[in-house]
């Protein structure tokens, strides 16, 4: 069964150890700017907001690209960028409407979240649990839950 | 390995970067951050030095752990001789500009001379400049970090500048980054603007690297824990911020109202923690929009605030409406109780416009509250307060005169002498609450005994980040000691000075020491840095530190006469709570501190201490 990250921004206190993670399992150092999630700060508004890729089921980044370098992970359903194939064209990044995939110019290639093989490691080391990994055919439970629990059906039964 | 092993050398006076190794055997032995660049900075300044002429250096540093994923590490400092006290100055701030820093591939970056020109310092990783900054000189800390991320099309850009008090010389002016977070105290904004030095604007993509990254994760996992299980740590400090200790203050007898006339103010609830959550009626809205954190920090203390829309410093007034960093206890009780102001949107109007243009609103608050004093008493005339009523109590006479100070101003001008330089001026030393030149944080020492030797012998002047002896005296940790006693204060003073002297040289933020003593910390710099780190070691360190800046002070002509408090707190007792009738007892505990520090009777480090220190 796949998994999706789940990203609540009102938990998110900024804290970037997403950023931090990310860098470090892709990069082999803690380097912010080569994460493949990203943390915005709306400084007027106070809010926070993590952002990463979604993993698009029909991935424009991996239809786009000429090399065929993006493939699907069966497993995790995540579209992954292989760095042997990439000849750095860019065009998946024109494509991506969300802008979750980025060119890195140290190496040539491009960069996009892979969801580490299943085990997300922004989901791990996020201390507020903004982001969590969650069965993909229910990212909406947590908002059903709490509006279910609004509803005054059944109110009064436990008394 | 965790430290970048090189140092950036700008001279302003001729306006070249060049770049140096670190010297790896004083990073062994004074660890980073406050440690090492104070051990750089006495090696390279005349202790008599003019804190604002060119001769002055001043060192921005990161820790060996700035940038990492340990929780809190994004920290840097600022290290100089302190416009506000002459004595040796290290101001830490948090933010993201610290991890910027070191991502570029520097651990220090050393400023010398002065600029003929307004310049400011574009770093991107190994690539330095220093730029002409006329068209940002003259503006806010807001208005120049912005603009410095336009002018270059680079959001990532991390900047730490001065405001207009620090170009005009306001004594007690920072340097701000990040928009709202600042190495705030002694002045050091003031010596950054006597330098030309408008701004500091940092790109960095190299990465950090720790010597044992599997070991690294693991310590900070479980440092990470300890932060989440702690009661303030993990619930207090997210949830209330520092704000928290307001009404606890308070009920102790502990906050110093009115320049230090009373210790308890009846406006603390109208300023506290629980006031800001709480729902205003006129709009529904809280003051509260949110908590925020610094860099890898897992606790989250900042706050994010709001002013009702319709309060009369901000109508009409858009550019102060939105959410901005909002108000920590010490800046709420400065420009609060320290001023008998209980309204809270003015204090955080104040807070904001402390931001805006880089000023400490401790000093600030607690200088203004001096001059309220001696309006009172009919010292200073409305006509020198160029017509504000600058009672105690007023919120209007607090707005007008924090944007006067802000611009370096008017009566703000005075105002940003400092309260020593105010109080002399005006004939009545006696009622500047400072000690070395820098006013007092909040905590009255009279209801903290602790807090008066922590004051009276803190290297940078009056200050609650040398040694936090509330965390024993009021809240127990890591055990509870009688605030009201003076005995035993002298060691546990010690204590605190030299385990947080090793936090501050670590990259670490010093909250983390609600929960974590130094066998938590240790483990994390063992697996980041070159040698084996214990915490027996780290607090070696910590005392190295304190014993050189002590040296470097009393070279710049302080002497133990200096390590004192103000008669109001020595000899008028407290009015009211359960400190009631009490002075502070410094006379019982500076000579047991100068034994147990191992220095001579006249507070001087002897020979034997410094040898054993290898000082």
């Amino acid at each position: 069964m796949q998994r999706s990250l789940s990203i609540e921004p009102e938990k998110c206190t900024g804290c970037l150890q997403c950023e931090l993670a990310c860098s470090l399992d892709n990069e082999g150092a803690f380097n912010p700017s080569k994460s493949r999630i990203r943390v915005f700060k709306f400084e007027d508004e106070g809010r926070f907001v993590p952002y990463t890729c979604t993993q698009c089921a029909e991935a424009w980044c991996l239809k786009a690209c000429p090399v065929d370098a993006i493939s699907l992970d069966p497993e995790t359903g995540a579209k992954v960028v292989s760095d042997a194939l990439c000849v750095g064209c860019k065009v998946c990044t024109i494509a991506c409407p969300f802008g979750t995939i980025n060119y890195n110019q140290d190496t040539g290639k491009v960069i996009k979240c892979d969801l580490c093989e299943g085990e997300p490691e922004c989901a791990t080391a996020c201390p507020t649990d903004a982001i969590t990994y969650i069965d993909a055919n229910w990212t909406g439970l947590e908002r059903m839950r709490a509006w279910a629990q609004r509803t005054d059906a059944g109110a009064g039964a436990a008394e | 390995m965790a430290w970048t092993g090189k140092i950036l050398r700008v001279d302003l006076g001729t306006g070249t970067c060049a770049s140096e190794p670190l010297n790896m055997e004083w990073a062994q032995n004074y660890l980073g951050q406050r440690g090492l660049a104070t051990k750089y900075y006495v090696e390279e300044c005349d202790p008599k030095v003019d804190p604002l002429s060119p001769d002055n250096k001043m060192i921005m540093t990161t820790g060996p752990l700035t940038g990492t994923c340990a929780s809190t590490a994004g920290r840097y400092s600022v290290v100089t001789k302190g416009a506000l006290t002459g004595a040796i100055a290290c101001s830490n701030s948090g933010g993201f500009f610290g991890n910027e820093m070191k991502n570029a591939g520097w651990d220090m970056i050393i400023f010398e001379g002065k600029s003929a020109n307004p310049v400011y310092l574009l770093v991107e990783n190994d690539n330095a400049r220093l730029l002409d900054a006329s068209e940002f000189w003259g503006t806010s800390v807001w208005d120049t970090e912005e603009g410095i991320k336009k002018k270059h099309n680079d959001p990532h850009i991390r900047v730490a500048s001065i405001g207009l008090s620090g170009e005009r010389g306001v004594k007690f002016a920072c340097v701000v980054n990040d928009m709202d977070r600042a190495a705030g105290r002694s002045g050091v904004g003031t010596v950054m603007g006597s330098k030309n030095l408008k701004a500091v604007a940092i790109r960095g993509t190299q990465g950090v690297r720790v010597k044992d990254f599997a070991a690294f994760r693991a310590a900070t996992d479980a440092g990470k824990a300890v932060l989440a299980e702690n009661a303030v740590t993990g619930q207090g400090l997210p949830a209330y911020g520092t704000q928290v200790l307001m009404n606890v203050i308070n009920e102790v007898g502990a906050l110093p109202t009115r320049n230090h006339l009373d210790v308890q103010f009846e406006g603390a609830g109208d300023i506290s923690a629980e006031k800001m959550v709480e729902k205003r009626q006129s709009d529904g809205k809280a003051n509260l929009i949110t908590n925020a954190a610094c860099f890898a920090c897992t606790i989250g203390c900042g706050r994010v605030s709001q002013i009702e829309r319709t309060h009369f410093t901000v109508k009409d007034r858009p550019e102060y409406q939105g959410a901005k960093g909002g108000l920590e206890y010490e800046a709420a009780w400065a420009l609060g109780a320290a001023t008998g102001v209980g309204d809270l949107d003015t204090l955080t109007f104040a807070n904001f416009i402390c931001n805006e243009q880089g000023f400490d609103p401790i000093s600030f608050g607690a200088t203004v509250g001096a001059a309220m004093e001696l309006y009172e008493t009919g010292v200073i005339t409305k006509e020198q307060t160029g017509g504000i009523e600058l009672k105690f109590g007023s919120a209007e006479a607090l707005a007008e005169v924090t944007e006067l100070t802000g611009r370096g101003e008017g009566f703000g001008a005075e105002i940003g002498l400092g309260s020593k330089l105010l109080c002399e001026k005006y004939g009545h030393p006696e009622l500047s609450m400072s000690v070395k030149g820098q006013e007092f944080p909040a905590y009255d020492s009279r209801g903290i005994q602790g807090m008066g030797l922590t004051y009276a012998t803190s290297n940078r002047g009056a200050c609650h980040l040398r040694s936090y002896t509330v965390a024993s005296e009021i809240l127990g940790i890591p055990e509870k000691t009688d605030p009201l006693v003076a005995d035993g204060k002298a060691g546990l003073v010690k204590a605190f000075q030299d385990a947080t002297a090793a936090f501050d040289s670590s990259g670490l933020c010093i909250f983390t020491s609600f929960a974590w003593t130094l066998e938590d910390v240790a483990p994390q710099i063992d697996a980041a840095c070159d040698g084996e780190w214990s915490a027996e070691r780290l607090l070696e360190v910590g005392e190295r530190v304190w014993n050189l800046e002590r040296q470097f002070n009393l070279a710049a002509g302080f002497t133990g006469k200096d390590d004192n408090l103000p008669a109001r707190l020595l000899k008028d007792a407290a009015k009211a709570g359960p400190a009631k009738g009490l002075t502070n007892q410094l006379d019982k505990m500076l000579p047991e501190y100068y034994e147990v520090r191992g220095w001579t009777p006249d507070g001087v480090p002897t020979n034997e201490t410094l040898s054993r220190l290898g000082v």
